[in-house]
């Protein structure tokens, strides 16, 4: 990562930090999310909805790795995966409180980031990636010959079962504010983390990291904390996932899973606060209203990611944000 | 030799046969400013990225306040005093100058783990964080963001970031490298200041910097120790002078004699 070619990002009023950290821009954002989470379930089909929320948490748990570290991991669909089997089977076997069994899935999707991070964070650039990758790769493998995924067919008929024990999340709507309520839950842990001394740390990385090291940083430990935290909230996104649509297949762990949330992010805006949300309704939309055309969806992904990559590299929130000079 | 504060041994640097670094042997006294000069592709940077575990040695020992510090790694060295800058400036660039030097008060004082709190407890550092920026004469541009500061204005927000970690010994690689006239004057004067209770290792290519600033000067030439001693002993030994005048020149006259 170049920081010195970008353009700087524009500078941050000394007292910017209004509610929760959020600065003016960001907040009246929040505010226009938060109605649109409310409002739209009324008008579009809250299933679709509820998969842009969980593309959203996934896309936002990825760019805590790739905005706000610069580590690009090709292998995040182990731990969406990974924390969509451990859900369902938490759910369908163990018969857990469904808010549990996504506890579940995140604690599996964190602890296999601690195991893979482990590995991956002792190299950066290309060979972080293709570690990752090659790790992703084992699971999925692991998964396609382990028992208790049932292969193709996947885990399949999970209940959506009951929250906190008291709420059943038999109906669409239901499920749905439950899953909104996941979402936000999430996109304010990771914001707060961004936010922090920690995120303060990990923005110094990204930014010069030899620096770093010679102030003497534990730079590995500063990124081994960030891939726990990016996996484990993908591994919640997954887990929610399969409680929503009561199915768990290979399909969470495949590899074309982590290749959909690096373009996720890229569209929505690399780096930014509201850019992975923005960029899962964009995608999951596409897949939603071209899928009548069959191949010609991912064709058409191909095209959108080569326009975004060749035109507008800061993705649609970060162009936004760099016309307005916002920080969104 | 108790009075040393860092020692070398026998340090070597092999690069794939390439002897970068051979046979240095360097003794930096406690509170002494000590000069590591020489040609380009003499070894100074090479050697500095050894003393601070940015690379490790083909052979020899480095000892840091007495404790063998050979093969430990970059951040721990860090943690024991011994801290570095680096030759092309090492800011955050996207970060404000309060920011950066922020960064280095909250690794000395802890609280960096805790990504759950909210930045706010940063709070606590920016009265000292105000005094490192204006004792190095950026009290203007606390709020600036750090890659739009002249390259001067860098380098001094470089030092206030190293000094927001009160290292009892700083390595500063080519700290007037490429400044104007005056900023050189103002890094002097800096670092004469800052010098109390310090000990300073420096590579510098101005001969005048060294002269007024240094109580001793190693000269390097092709990875070994050529010359040590005061600018006058230095600045008229005859090797040293066929040395520099057989690659560059010095920005300064080398010798008077």
């Amino acid at each position: 990562m170049s920081a010195t070619t970008e353009t700087p990002a524009p500078a941050a009023a000394p007292a910017a930090h209004g509610i929760f950290g959020f600065t003016r821009a960001q907040a009246v954002a929040f505010v226009v999310m938060l109605a649109a989470i409310v409002i739209l379930p009324h008008i579009l089909y809250p299933i679709f909805l509820m998969r842009v929320l969980m593309g959203a948490l996934f896309a936002c748990a990825f760019n805590l790795l790739i905005g706000y570290l610069g580590l690009l991991s090709f292998g995040h669909a182990a731990f969406y995966g990974m924390g969509a089997y451990l859900g369902a089977w938490a759910l369908k076997v163990w018969h857990l409180d469904a808010a549990l069994a996504i506890l579940v899935g995140g604690a599996t999707g964190g602890l296999l980031g601690l195991a893979l991070g482990w590995l991956a964070i002792r190299r950066s650039g290309i060979y972080f990636a293709m570690i990752t990758l090659a790790l992703a790769q084992m699971v999925y493998f692991f998964c396609v010959e382990a028992p208790f995924t049932g292969g193709e067919d996947g885990i399949q008929q999970i209940p959506r079962g009951v929250a906190f024990g008291l709420f059943p999340l038999h109906s669409d709507m239901a499920m749905y504010w439950f899953t909104a309520a996941i979402f936000l839950a999430g996109f304010l842990l990771i914001h707060r983390v961004i936010h922090s001394p920690f995120g303060q740390v990990l923005k110094a990385i990204r930014e010069n990291e030899p620096r770093a090291i010679s102030l003497g940083y534990r730079v590995q430990d500063y990124k081994l904390i960030a891939f726990v935290l990016s996996a484990f909230l993908s591994g919640i996104a997954g887990a929610t996932t399969s409680v929503i649509f009561g199915i768990a297949t290979l399909d969470g762990v495949v590899s074309d899973r982590s290749g959909d949330v690096v373009l996720t992010t890229l569209v929505g805006g690399l780096g930014t606060v509201f850019g992975p949300v923005v960029g899962a309704a964009v995608t999951t939309a596409m897949e939603n209203y071209l899928a009548q055309f069959g191949s010609w969806v991912t064709i058409t992904q191909g095209a959108i990611f080569v326009v975004c990559v060749l035109a507008f590299r800061r993705g649609i929130v970060g162009e936004v944000a760099a016309r307005l000079k916002l920080s969104l | 030799m108790a009075d040393h504060i860092l020692e070398t041994e026998g340090l070597t640097k092999e690069f794939n046969g390439f002897v970068a670094v051979d046979h240095v042997a360097l003794g930096v006294r406690t509170g002494t400013i000590h000069a590591l000069i020489g040609p380009n592709g003499a070894g100074k940077t090479t050697c500095f990225n050894l003393l601070t575990g940015f690379l490790p040695a083909t052979a020899g020992r480095i000892r840091f306040k007495g404790r063998d510090i050979t093969g430990m790694r970059p951040a721990e060295v860090a943690r024991l005093g011994l801290v570095r800058s680096f030759q092309i400036s090492a800011v955050f660039p996207r970060l404000t100058a309060l920011e950066n030097v922020r960064l280095a008060l909250q690794r000395a004082r802890g609280r960096s783990f805790d990504f759950w709190r909210s930045e706010r407890v940063l709070a606590r550092y920016n009265d000292r964080a105000h005094q490192l920026l204006f004792d190095v004469g950026l009290s203007e541009f606390v709020h600036t963001v750090a890659g739009q500061l002249a390259y001067g204005q860098k380098r001094a927000l470089e030092i206030a970031t190293t000094l927001a970690l009160d290292p009892e010994m700083m390595l500063l690689d080519e700290p007037t490298a490429g400044m104007t006239h005056a900023d050189v004057e103002r890094i002097v004067e800096l670092i004469h200041t800052i010098r109390a209770g310090r000990t300073i290792l420096m590579v510098e290519h101005n001969l005048s910097v060294v002269e007024g600033l240094c109580d001793t000067i190693t000269v390097l030439t092709r990875g070994r120790v050529l010359a040590e001693g005061d600018y006058a002993a230095v600045s008229a030994n005859p090797e040293v002078i066929a040395a520099y005048l057989g690659s560059e020149a010095p920005h300064a006259e080398p010798a008077h004699a």
